[in-house]
């Protein structure tokens, strides 16, 4: 229960960040794409702001083995840098360049109401469930 | 030369929502123990586990949760979504494929990623935000759309 709550509440504070950052705005973040034309430098900010406390957020983390809530610290432990990894990246980056959208401002921008947001994360499940194909077919063979 | 758009620039307000996300994200990893990678918090739900289901819904009914919760104090800032449908659609299928099979997206690798210095994600990030920088170019600049 008490889990979830926690992650009901993170999500809630994320939604609120990439409000007022301007990140739930597909304009802002494609003026911020937009190096050659007039360029809006305010995301690189929002990135700055999130890890200067992610940072000491992760250097906690990194010396507790269970969280404060007692769960098991689930922290990636992959370094390999493949194929997949650098596709993956660039196929999103396309895709973000298009409509200006990454996965947790489209749901935001889907709770305020914009019919465009809600066919841009169908889209968005829809491709992530090709690659649960693709993954499945491959683990098949 | 770049040049920069400074009527748009919106320093403060990226600063503090940034922290926010920062934030966001270090209560999820010190509470729960967990990356706060959307992508792989929306995509999980695609292959289901018993137990590893509602939290994952709740985290997203806390992003579509926010600007109701805006509303109630103040008016929500413009969300301009300038993209027809079938950009929308191309866009949310790379974005849903890409982000799977690299592994996360702006939050995940971009924030959580960077905050703990991973190389590969770090990699991701350069590769996303690239090909962000190209596309938007193409499409602007010479498509001139």
């Amino acid at each position: 229960m008490k889990y979830n709550l926690a992650s009901l509440f993170a999500g809630l504070i994320f939604g609120l960040g990439l409000i007022i950052s301007g990140m739930a705005n597909p304009e802002k973040v494609l003026g911020f794409l937009d190096i050659a034309g007039l360029w809006d430098p305010s995301l690189a900010l929002v990135m700055a702001g999130a890890i200067i406390v992610g940072v000491f957020a992760f250097a906690v983390a990194r010396r507790r083995t269970l969280s404060f809530l007692g769960f098991s610290m689930k922290i990636p432990t992959s370094t390999h840098i493949d194929k997949r990894l650098i596709i993956g990246g660039l196929s999103f980056g396309i895709g973000w360049g298009i409509a200006g959208f990454c996965p947790g401002p489209g749901l935001v921008a889907l709770g305020a109401g914009e019919i465009k947001a809600a066919v841009f994360v169908v889209s968005m499940v829809a491709g992530m469930a090709v690659f649960e194909l693709i993954e499945r077919q491959r683990v098949k063979t | 030369m770049i040049e920069v758009a400074w009527s748009d620039f919106t320093p403060w307000t990226a600063l503090a929502g940034g922290l926010l996300i920062g934030l966001a994200a270090a209560l999820f990893l010190l509470l729960n123990g967990r990356i706060a990678g959307i992508s792989g918090i929306v995509g999980g739900l695609l292959s289901p586990s018993r137990g590893d289901i509602v939290w994952r819904f709740a985290f997203m009914a806390g992003l579509i949760g926010a600007p109701i919760a805006w509303l109630m104090v103040a008016d929500l800032p413009p969300i301009e979504i300038n993209a027809g449908y079938p950009s929308l659609i191309i866009a949310g299928l790379l974005v849903g494929l890409g982000t799977r099979y690299g592994s996360g997206c702006t939050s995940g690798h971009g924030v959580c990623g960077l905050s703990r210095l991973s190389l590969r994600s770090l990699a991701a990030t350069l590769s996303f935000m690239a090909a962000g920088f190209i596309t938007v170019y193409i499409i602007r600049h010479l498509l001139g759309a």
